[in-house]
């Protein structure tokens, strides 16, 4: 129940940004795994627009849409080969108003 | 594109602070320069607190007053310690920052990148924004010589590139320039946009006209984690946010957002930004590791400036400045290179460096080196620990119940004892003044 309302909270917040998302071709991808690193795990917790959701098989998947391209994981994750960073292409992804 | 094959003096990644300051410092002497920005225009993608510091500005832009997008020059900033239900602070405010020449502005980072970047193309520039560099171009010999972006077109040359491409660069990363940067030398901080009435944030603050109040505050809205909570008044809006190192949201399994609701339903914070309206959620890294985590700032064929360059002052919370001097004076330096027909080799670029030095970045980073260290390692005593006991003290001091003041002080310094032993507390006073020295 906590979780669902702490979900719907960023959720409203990043409802309030504008981007311009790249169908298709999202900017950062989980590799395959069967078990994630805690750091990977942390991600599901410590991603500031929550992109990042355990499902079902305990494995760890990234939706990018809302994501502000901070890098935390790409600090976290990459290193280790859990996930491909890049920035979106030029003019896609987060569009701040006020930065 | 036009400009496939074209050849430049410089090309400058970025448009934040430190690309800006390079861009507008090459393009005024004369330079051919190309700046390659990955947002829709100069600023969608840049995130700061913020807080602009005039002195550094000036001397890139003397007259920036004119027509800068300036929110409130401040007047007053409030350094608090807080705990779940209090705050105990110390405030400077002075009628004598009410001067000709403010010395400190609040700014709204993208209002104010695109003016700066209307300069650097005012300056002669080439700004080419909705562009993703892809790759550093380098010979056979490893000397950057270009850049590729994601543009259809080819290679762009240049004699010298400037990577002001942020805290969270690829390039020079994925090129093996630098490393990059580490769980524990980065904060990662969430702000939000409160937008209220100009009269009412006078009000609250005791503001009038342009003037503005910051709070920074530490304690244990960070859970224990080395963080840092601010809230800046803009002129219409207040820019409120909490940061906390990457390695300590990591090991705690805590939530940015989680922390950042959690500091404005805080007794002491709540009032301040009742009625507001959210009009952005934002999240940015921060360098903290300081002078020890400064990286190589120069190579064949290319300057590393900014945040990228890890040059922020997380004591002072200065970035910004560090980022328009380090891109200005990589910019001097370049033009000090070109003047003389030098080519952009390694050995001429440590001329950046050099100067670099000699300036205020590093001599300040310098001064705090072992500082990241000593908050970073047992952060619970400096962020839960001591707010707590200051608060009890603080309490303690205050509240008349009819205890004798002697039995008062005797709790207080036994509370002190108990949570962190005799010695514990004169090696922390001792640790602390090492690395502040």
């Amino acid at each position: 129940m906590t979780i669902a309302v702490t979900k719907s909270r960023v959720e409203d917040k990043l409802y309030q940004n504008r981007y311009l998302v790249d169908s298709g071709r999202p900017h950062i991808k989980v590799l395959p795994h069967e078990t994630p690193s805690a750091n990977l795990l942390a991600l599901t917790h410590v991603c500031p627009a929550k992109c990042y959701e355990l499902n079902d098989k305990g494995q760890v998947e990234i939706t990018a849409d809302g994501c502000m391209e901070c890098g935390t994981c790409r600090i976290l994750c990459e290193t280790n080969g859990e996930i491909e960073w890049n920035y979106p292409r030029g003019g896609f992804g987060v569009l701040f108003k006020f930065g | 594109m036009d400009m496939i094959e074209e050849k430049f003096d410089a090309i400058v990644i970025g448009a934040g602070m430190s690309g800006n300051a390079a861009a507008y410092t090459l393009a005024s002497h004369g330079l051919t320069v190309l700046q390659l920005e990955r947002g829709e225009y100069p600023g969608s993608k840049n995130v700061q607190g913020a807080i602009m510091y005039a002195n550094m500005l000036e001397k890139i832009i003397p007259d920036f007053r004119d027509d800068a997008p300036l929110e409130r020059h401040l007047v007053e900033q409030r350094l608090w310690v807080m705990d779940d239900t209090s705050h105990t602070g110390i405030h400077y405010r002075s009628d004598d920052f009410n001067e000709a020449k403010p010395n400190r502005y609040t700014i709204i980072r993208a209002q104010f990148d695109k003016w700066f970047s209307r300069k650097v193309r005012e300056a002669g520039a080439t700004v080419l924004c909705e562009t993703t560099v892809t790759e550093l171009i380098r010979d056979a010999k490893g000397r950057v010589i270009g850049v590729r972006t994601d543009r259809a077109g080819g290679a762009i040359y240049a004699d010298v590139v400037v990577l002001a491409e942020g805290v969270c660069g690829l390039l020079g990363t994925r090129a093996g320039l630098r490393e990059m940067p580490k769980p524990q030398t980065v904060a990662l901080a969430v702000k939000e946009m409160h937008f209220l009435p100009e009269e009412v944030i006078e009000q609250r603050f005791g503001l009038k006209g342009d003037e503005g109040c910051v709070i920074e505050a530490v304690g244990t809205t960070s859970r224990s984690m080395a963080g840092l909570g601010f809230l800046y008044t803009n002129k219409e809006s207040i820019s409120l946010g909490i940061g906390c190192l990457v390695s300590d949201f990591a090991a705690m399994v805590e939530s940015p957002y989680v922390l950042l609701d959690a500091l404005k339903s805080h007794p002491s914070i709540r009032p301040l930004i009742a009625g507001s309206e959210v009009k952005e959620y934002s999240a940015h890294l921060i360098p903290e590791g300081g002078y020890k985590a400064i990286p190589q700032l120069f190579g064949d064929g290319w300057v590393v400036v900014g945040d990228a360059a890890q040059l922020n002052n997380a004591i002072h919370r200065e970035g910004s400045n560090l980022a328009m001097t380090s891109g200005r004076i990589a910019a001097e330096a370049i033009v000090e290179v070109k003047s003389r027909n030098g080519p952009m080799t390694k050995r001429n670029l440590a001329l950046y460096k050099a100067m670099l030095d000699k300036s205020f970045v590093v001599k300040d980073l310098r001064k705090y080196k072992d500082m990241p260290a000593l908050l970073h390692t047992n952060s619970c005593n400096y962020f839960t620990t001591y707010p707590r006991l200051m608060s009890q003290a603080a309490q303690n001091f205050m509240r008349v119940d009819g205890t004798p003041k002697i039995e008062k002080e005797k709790a207080t310094t036994a509370a002190f004892i108990k949570a962190r032993s005799r010695w514990g507390l004169v090696s922390d006073a001792v640790r602390l003044a090492l690395a502040w020295r």
